[in-house]
């Protein structure tokens, strides 16, 4: 009697997913109970024996479950730091200018050398408005002020902004056909690749007063947003340069061939393909790039991380800083999870379209 | 003048003479200024502080220091402290990490799902946030009177961790974990080296068990040489007063960088192991399993090896990103190289020398730290032009 091929049911993938040995079954078991045991631990604390709402604090600690009041009480103030009550509505759209142009960046109409510049400059601009005022009525209030939520993405949209065109410069004077250009360049950028960021923007928070002339000095927000600018950019630059890497040199020659200038042959062949190679390591570039923004929290600055600890930081609260420490944990998870599973999702799309 | 202009060798020569120029008149710049900045405040340049007493406390320190111990004693605390903490959080990190990459890659479901967990949970939240948290947590933990005695050992109490310690002088430990490096690095060598590729393999074998032997044996022996007079050897803590006193405490700062790093780092090297087990030709494993060798045979000898070879090079980037991150310690008070530095800075006021300092000592760390590493890559490496893999 002949087979037939037989359909796998999902009972039979079940059993080669999770049994398909002795070995096999025993690490599903230790691993599912596992498993199981985290998340029975964890609804109970965050779900079953929490408090919510910031009106019964006092019911807080007693089943040992998670104290949401705190975030309640003072979520305001995770979000917007010091900036002044009555205006945070400002703080919030100025967010979520920032949000829509990044998710709208994912979108492949946009990728383009005008589109996606006009479309950040735009952003940011709307962004810098919101926040500083000064015009259309709304009152000026100073980047001092600012805190929360909205320096962190203040301080990382400003760093895409200056970094990307500085990275673009740095990756082609790398592989300028100069020596001594090539030369000196390659060495900038190993140079400020393996230094810390921190030292970076320690470097320029606290020394560049030292060594630059007076009129250059300017806000010390500034100073390290264009350090840290600097510091992407050689990251950065790494990454353009192995796109570039990855394009048969046949490319270039025939641009060459058939009488292209350097400019052309640059902005109309070399760089949107090295772009194409290069963007699945420049999303994850960027998804660094806004979780080590929290670093600015040393340099003394007001950002998420920084409003979550004043948010514990009264008698009232300070035990909450788990509950609080979650809370900030999740904003950055969520912006952060979702841009690098696009990155991934890209990724494989480019793999497919290159098969 | 035109024609001049026109040759392309010149105008190539006066972009480089004007780039690098260019350069050059900038740090100029800002050398002159600073000079002239800083003979404003009445502060003279050179490394003559260096010698100067501190006068300030390190929370946390590896060879003997006091506020009276000279500025350099004091940043070589700081270089210890960094590499103290970078050399337990990189091995940790790499442990945890192999765990959880090869869970990923294992084929069980559940495995797969626990280890993608871990992954994305602790890839997707900034290092600092995970650092303040561990720190919170640590300092959470009860006062000394109410805290947990584990196995009349262990107290884990919220102003440290306090461990059972043996009673013998730091030199000798350093000097044990000088052979067992040395063992190490000899063995590499041996392995690597075109002097001995004539040895038989056999031979290399014995020879290469003699070396770690010798080096276990004068660890133990320096250890045991290196004992306090008068001492019992084991040194157990116990609780007087308000606080535990003897064995070893580790510090909430110390505990908390190293757990901060090395769970961090590991959701990283995770990464970096399942695209190396990917990247293995499935042909591999199935001649393996023609071959008749059993599943942890084509693990360990045939999978594993492989992905150590693809993923050596992305892990020194790894490695050397690591350990530029310790730096955060400076957020919860770590003495680490860069907190220091910074100290010096506020109490000296020596900025450019410091920093200068600080800018040399990492890019020695990393480069030594990538140096030996790619010697490593180097030694297992397929030789020859053979295809990778």
């Amino acid at each position: 009697m002949a087979k037939t091929y037989h359909r796998p049911t999902l009972l039979d993938h079940i059993r080669t997913r999770y049994f398909a040995t002795r070995l096999d079954t025993a690490m599903s078991v230790l691993f599912g109970a596992i498993t199981l045991w985290i998340l029975w631990s964890l609804l109970n604390w965050a779900v079953l024996d929490a408090v919510f709402s910031a009106a019964d604090k006092e019911h807080c600690g007693h089943d040992a479950g998670a104290c949401w009041s705190v975030i309640d009480a003072r979520w305001r103030l995770i979000l917007f730091g010091l900036y002044p009550f009555e205006e945070q509505w400002r703080s919030a759209i100025a967010c979520a200018a920032i949000v829509l142009v990044t998710a709208l960046s994912c979108v492949p109409w946009f990728w383009n050398a005008i589109r996606l510049p006009v479309l950040w400059l735009t952003g940011f601009a709307i962004f810098y408005v919101l926040m500083a005022g000064g015009y259309f009525g709304l009152k000026e209030i100073p980047p001092q002020s600012w805190g929360g939520l909205s320096l962190t993405i203040f301080v990382f949209a400003a760093v895409a902004i200056i970094g990307m065109p500085l990275s673009i410069v740095f990756a082609l004077l790398r592989r300028s056909e100069l020596p001594w250009i090539a030369r000196t360049m390659g060495l900038v950028i190993d140079t400020i690749r393996s230094l810390p960021l921190l030292s970076i923007m320690f470097t320029f928070a606290i020394v560049l007063p030292f060594v630059l002339p007076g009129w250059l000095i300017g806000d010390k927000l500034y100073r390290v947003i264009v350090g840290y600018a600097l510091f992407f950019a050689c990251y950065q630059a790494e990454i353009i340069r192995g796109g570039m890497q990855a394009l048969p040199a046949g490319q270039e020659e025939a641009a060459k061939a058939l009488g292209m200038s350097y400019w052309h042959r640059i902005s109309y062949i070399v760089l949107p393909q090295a772009f194409r190679n290069a963007l699945p390591p420049t999303i994850n570039q960027f998804v660094i790039t806004f979780k080590e923004t929290s670093l600015v929290v040393i340099i003394g600055f007001f950002d998420v991380m920084a409003s979550g600890n004043a948010a514990f930081g009264t008698a009232e609260w300070s035990f909450a800083h788990i509950e609080v420490y979650s809370f900030v944990a999740l904003i950055f998870f969520v912006f952060v999870f979702a841009l690098s599973r696009y990155g991934a999702y890209l990724e494989r799309r480019l793999a497919v379209a290159s098969r | 003048m035109t024609a001049l202009l026109r040759s392309k060798s010149v105008r190539d020569a006066g972009l480089q003479a004007g780039f690098t120029g260019g350069l050059f008149i900038m740090i100029v710049v800002f050398v002159l200024t600073a000079q002239t900045n800083l003979e404003a405040q009445g502060l003279t340049s050179g490394f003559g502080f260096l010698e100067r007493a501190t006068g300030w406390e390190i929370n946390f320190s590896l060879i003997d220091y006091s506020t009276s111990s000279p500025y350099w004693r004091a940043i070589l605390v700081g270089v210890l402290n960094s590499m103290f903490v970078g050399a337990i959080g990189l091995t940790v990190a790499t442990v945890l990490g192999v765990t959880a990459g090869v869970m990923r890659t294992s084929g069980n479901g559940m495995a797969e799902l626990l280890g993608t967990a871990f992954v994305e949970i602790f890839r997707n939240v900034p290092l600092l946030l995970q650092l303040f948290f561990w720190y919170a947590l640590l300092i959470g933990l009860p006062k000394p009177k109410q805290a947990p005695f584990v196995w009349d050992s262990i107290a884990l109490t919220g102003r440290g961790i306090f461990v059972p310690g043996l009673n013998v002088s730091g030199g000798s430990v350093f000097l044990a974990f000088l052979f067992l490096l040395a063992a190490f690095g000899l063995s590499l060598w041996l392995g690597a080296a075109r002097r001995f590729s004539r040895m038989g393999k056999a031979r290399k074998k014995t020879l290469r068990r003699s070396l770690w032997l010798g080096a276990i044996i004068l660890g133990i022996l320096s250890i045991w040489l290196g004992r306090l007079p008068d001492t019992p050897l084991v040194n157990m803590p116990y609780l007087k007063g308000l606080n535990y006193r003897d064995g070893i405490r580790i510090s909430p700062e110390l505990l908390a960088c190293i757990i901060a790093i090395s769970i961090y780092g590991a959701a990283y090297i995770a990464e970096i192991i399942r695209a190396g087990f990917n990247a293995i030709p499935g042909g591999q494993s199935e001649a393996g399993h023609a071959l008749g060798l059993t599943r942890w045979q084509i693990f360990s000898r045939i999978r594993l090896p492989l992905a150590i070879r693809v993923v050596l090079p992305t892990m020194i980037n790894q490695y050397v990103w690591l350990f530029k991150a310790t730096t955060i310690g400076i957020a919860i008070g770590f003495a680490d190289f860069f907190m220091v530095v910074s100290t010096s800075i506020n109490q000296s006021g020596q900025t450019l020398e410091l920093i200068g300092i600080l800018m040399g000592g990492y890019l020695l760390i990393n480069y030594s730290m990538a140096w030996v590493l790619n010697r490593v890559n180097d030694a297992i490496k397929l030789k020859g032009t053979q295809l990778r893999i």
